[in-house]
């Protein structure tokens, strides 16, 4: 077994290319909990601690590149919080501090679990995961980037580099349910975006399906029954709709962590509590 | 780019360490612990959920059973050893004593390295901000109280001596 320990992108990109196989390292709280639980053994490892290029946030004209190794500290309460509301609020419900100060938001996008925290925000800005390579760099819709339970569309010779999330006018929000405040893993997750400019709602779902689910049907017919070009008071009736119509595209299993009834119960609750805070 | 496979160094509480005969996917609390001998960080649950390894990597407080040692190269750690001395102990861990906040100690170091990392970045936190800057480190003795209120005489403690 190796390490690399790449000092900048180029040297990188360079020992992925000739390692295709290395698990790569960001902030290590995933990786190192398999290799200390022997569920994993690694072989060729390359480190991305020491690759600054991919520490770099960068403020755009139509949105922000977020360099895929920023610990979700960042977004939670430092230098990057005014990014996304929620990616901040998401940010700040990983695991503990110790977690995010050294978790990253491309270690999310990595691991790829259904439960990741900023995922369901991912999903429902619609970001573009960019993903290098010593061939070049590609952009991926995140929709197509997430293929199902820790799988990815990262190629074994690409790096994801960066992650670019849209500036949207309007309300956004995340919301977990867990057994607890402090050092959980989602049970069921949603994040709801308002982007009132182009007058929709979008509602993203994390923990209850292989992969995170975009509630189309129910943001169609969201649009339809409520005007979006502003903040407006939903009648109990509409709230109640539209937390049916979400759970009715979870796609939850029942595990060690809670039952599929409860998870799909749940992120109704989630999607009414997000859509109301949205409407206030 | 350095590539390593058997042997390299951590810079420890500011001195470099050897590390030998050692397999690369060792974390950082293996290697601090019964490579180095640094047996503040105590090892629990080995996946980042009770704190009890914490230990401060470039000032900033992570799990070290969560960190690939070999991957620390090139980092400033601090363990709870870098911090003060068992002969004169910091205010924190004197304000630990004097309040009780130690029952069995096995938490001890990773709350006493956190504490210090909150107080460094914050010398006033509210007590919200004390609970959510703990919040990742397990105490299954003490309830809590005793050690806030050891985070409270330390704060109390430095503003007296600052005014």
């Amino acid at each position: 077994m190796t390490i690399f320990s790449p000092r900048s992108l180029p040297e990188a990109l360079q020992a992925i290319n000739e390692h295709p196989g290395a698990r790569l390292l960001a902030g290590g709280t995933d990786t190192m909990v398999e290799i200390n639980f022997r569920h994993f053994e690694p072989t060729d490892v390359i480190s991305l601690r020491h690759v600054h290029e991919l520490k770099i946030f960068e403020d755009q004209a139509n949105g922000y590149r977020i360099g895929s190794a920023i610990p979700y500290r960042e977004f939670e309460n430092g230098s990057y919080v005014h990014a996304s509301r929620a990616l901040s609020e998401a940010s700040r419900t990983v695991g503990s501090p110790q977690i995010r100060a050294a978790g990253t938001i491309g270690g999310n996008l990595g691991t790829c679990s259904p439960a990741g925290d900023t995922l369901p925000v991912l999903s429902a800005l619609d970001a573009q995961v960019e993903l290098s390579s010593i061939n070049g760099v590609r952009t991926l819709s995140i929709h197509d980037f997430m293929l199902g339970v820790k799988r990815n569309a990262r190629n074994a010779n690409e790096i994801i580099t960066a992650i670019h999330i849209p500036k949207v006018d309007g309300y956004q929000g995340y919301a977990k349910v867990g057994v607890r405040n402090a050092m959980v893993i989602s049970i069921a997750s949603a994040c709801l975006v308002h982007d009132i400019s182009n007058k929709r709602v979008a509602i993203a779902l994390g923990a209850v399906g292989p992969t995170i689910i975009r509630c189309r049907e129910s943001e169609v017919w969201l649009s339809e029954n409520v005007d979006l070009s502003m903040q407006s008071s939903l009648s109990t009736e509409v709230l109640q709709e539209f937390a049916h119509r979400v759970s009715a595209e979870a796609r939850p299993i029942t595990d060690h962590r809670s039952t599929a009834e409860y998870r799909t119960h749940a992120v109704g609750v989630l999607a009414q509590r997000l859509l109301k805070r949205a409407m206030l | 780019m350095s590539s390593s496979s058997e042997i390299y160094s951590l810079r420890v509480n500011g001195k470099e360490q050897h590390v030998k005969d050692s397999w690369i996917g060792e974390s950082l609390l293996y290697v601090l612990r019964e490579r180095l001998g640094f047996m503040g960080a105590k090892g629990a649950c080995e996946q980042g959920e009770c704190g009890s390894c914490t230990v401060l990597i470039d000032n900033e407080a992570v799990c070290s059973c969560l960190v690939m040692a070999a991957s620390a190269v090139d980092t400033d750690i601090t363990t709870v050893e870098g911090l003060a001395t068992a002969e004169s102990p910091n205010d924190i861990q004197q304000a630990f004593v004097t309040e009780g906040a130690v029952q069995c100690g096995f938490c001890t170091p990773g709350l006493i390295v956190a504490v210090h990392h909150l107080l460094e970045g914050n010398s006033t936190p509210t007590e919200i901000e004390v609970k959510e800057a703990l919040s990742g480190n397990i105490c299954r003795c003490t309830g809590y109280g005793r050690i806030f209120s050891a985070v409270q005489l330390v704060i109390s403690q430095r503003e007296k001596s600052n005014s």
